[in-house]
């Protein structure tokens, strides 16, 4: 095995015995992070930062102290702010943009001993499930429908970092989730991805969409990474005022695979009309899966989750008009050229139109319609009251005594690219079916690979877990994990 | 409901976007078509329940009212896309 192929945790433990060295595991995947420019995944590469943290990390190992993730190769969501590293959000109205600070995420792993190889392929401003939106064209799934060359979308919006885990360009990334983000890629892809309880993770330096749903998460080979990850990105942080004070729990402790007794709902609702045989054979083979494990299964029912996607096409549009109301082409990224009359709306009205892509303008629009005076009741407090009704669906489950939750992490296997390009706007939504409820109920959700189908591509499932207990959720994910069984890889075309 | 082209217009100068008037049907059709399909909302009885306002029910924290940075003048302007004399340059406001 080629040392970028490893776990985390098989790195970890490798580097602590001596056996490897953070430089050469760093080499091996700058080789293929080079290799796998047919993916589009990186868009800014970092290779002198990298081999500097690699080099510090071997020297800390040396000196016996060894942190989480010391000298563990990462891939970094270009919606991270990293200091004199362009940070652009997949958009053109940051082209140029090199912030002179570094977000709480990327400082924490770099403390913890984290290596930076680049930065990740994305949708603009993280809107889009598809990473067609991205300024940088689309990332391109490692996996095909066998000998079918047609190119997969890897999801979005956090796809450079699916595709490059994936195909083991770096051992892990970090991702993002809005709507659903950081599973809906996971499972298009084949890895594991969390989106822990909103506020366990601080936002601080990454760049906002929605910020009462924004929550950054760990993208991994396995539920194990993702539990040593996540215990380096999370914990309270003062410049961000939504993150909570509570203390971080050893996550990968969590992990004893023992489910016994445990109650697992299976949300009627999420039974959609039109599923795929696929999908839904999948699910009951998860159920089988904790049946197996000796967890109790029970039907429950969380009523208004139909009344999820539009909400969240309310409120996140809506936080996102306010929230990008900053790019105006004054302080940083993108300003038009302007002609000798222009004033400062010319400038503002130009600038927005050329630096934002056609999917985040009409979310903007939106946004800007829903809060404007008379439909400002109509829409957006209508949707606040709608996903006031939503999260109490499952504070309900989880008071009649459900531990996790588990259903389908999307409606469909990966698509092809282009395949959406005629679709009206809302049609692409529906791939967040599955997953925007936790974003908007703030909860904790994790995607994990269970199974191929009939073209060869992975399919996920996702468990949904009580706010805080994203312990307990690993560790269902884990028991998961270990009967699935998944270990199919994409074939290298690349 | 349905957005018209003068309602497009209007949403587009709201939100500080410059829109071709030859692609104000499009975004139009496009708007009312997301609106029509958050009308599903009014189907849901909201009598009597709050609007979300807090993901977490906890109370914010506060700080001192300090000053907590400062003299990073060249850090702030080191990104502007126009910096004159310390300051960032925008297009004349007032004539």
């Amino acid at each position: 095995m080629n040392p970028n192929e490893m776990t985390i945790a098989a790195a970890r433990d490798a580097l602590r015995k001596g056996e490897l060295s953070a430089v050469d595991l760093t080499m091996a995947c700058m080789v293929a992070m080079d290799a796998g420019d047919g993916l589009n995944a990186f868009v800014h590469k970092t290779p002198d930062i990298a081999l500097t943290q690699a080099r510090a990390a071997d020297a800390r190992l040396a000196a016996g102290e060894a942190p989480a993730l010391c000298g563990i190769p990462l891939g970094i969501k270009d919606l991270f702010c990293t200091k004199g590293v362009p940070s652009q959000a997949g958009s053109n109205i940051l082209r140029g943009f090199k912030p002179e600070y570094e977000s709480t995420v990327t400082a924490k792993l770099f403390e913890a001993g984290a290596v930076m190889l680049g930065k990740l392929n994305m949708d603009e401003v993280a809107m889009g499930s598809s990473n067609e939106t991205s300024c940088y064209g689309n990332a391109v799934n490692p996996w095909r429908r066998g000998n079918d060359p047609t190119a997969l979308t890897p999801g979005g919006s956090s796809g450079g970092s699916a595709a490059a885990v994936s195909a083991d360009l770096c051992l892990a990334a970090t991702g993002t989730d809005t709507g659903g983000s950081i599973r809906q890629p996971a499972a298009f892809t084949g890895i594991t991805g969390i989106k822990p309880t909103y506020g366990r993770v601080s936002r601080w330096g990454i760049v906002a969409f929605a910020s009462s749903l924004d929550q950054a998460g760990p993208m991994t080979k396995s539920v194990r990474d993702a539990a040593i990850m996540l215990g380096a990105m999370a914990g309270h942080d003062a410049r961000d005022s939504t993150s909570a004070d509570l203390a971080v729990p050893d996550f990968e402790a969590a992990l004893t695979g023992d489910i016994r007794g445990k109650r697992i709902g299976i949300p009627r609702e999420y039974r959609m009309d039109g599923m795929p045989a696929e999908i839904e054979k999948l699910w009951a083979d998860g159920v089988a899966m904790m049946k197996e494990a000796g967890a109790q299964i029970v039907d429950i029912s969380l009523p208004h989750t139909k009344y999820a996607l539009p909400a969240y096409y309310v409120i996140a549009p809506a936080e996102a008009s306010s929230n990008l109301a900053r790019y105006d082409g004054v302080r940083y990224g993108h300003r038009a050229k302007l002609a000798q009359s222009d004033g400062i709306t010319e400038m503002y009205e130009k600038t927005r139109a050329e630096g934002f892509g056609p999917e985040v303008q009409r979310r903007i629009m939106v946004g800007t319609y829903v809060l404007s005076a008379g439909f400002y009741d109509a829409y957006y407090n209508r949707a606040r009251k709608v996903r006031a009704l939503i999260k109490r669906d499952f504070e309900q489950v989880f008071a009649a005594g459900i531990d996790a939750i588990l259903t389908p992490a999307t409606p469909s296997s990966a698509f092809g690219l282009g395949e959406m390009a005629d679709a009206d706007p809302v049609q692409m939504y529906l791939n967040d079916v599955f997953t925007v409820t936790v974003n908007l109920a703030g909860l904790p959700g994790i995607a994990v690979p269970v199974g191929l189908d009939q073209k060869g591509l992975p399919l996920g499932l996702q468990l949904i877990g009580r706010p805080w207990e994203e312990g307990d959720l690993l560790n269902h994910a884990y028991a998961l994990e270990r009967a699935a069984g998944f270990v199919a890889k994409p074939t290298k075309w690349w | 409901m349905s957005i018209d082209i003068d309602t497009a217009r209007r949403v587009a100068k709201l939100a500080r976007i410059r829109v071709e008037e030859a692609d104000l049907p499009r975004l139009a059709g496009q708007l009312s078509g997301i609106l029509g399909f958050m009308e599903q909302l009014n189907e849901v009885d909201v009598t009597g329940v709050e609007p979300m306002v807090s993901v977490t029910p906890m109370r914010l924290k506060r700080r001192a009212d300090v000053v907590t940075d400062g003299n990073i003048q060249t850090q702030i302007l080191a990104n502007a896309p126009d910096a004159r004399e310390g300051f960032f340059a925008v297009p004349k406001v007032v004539e």
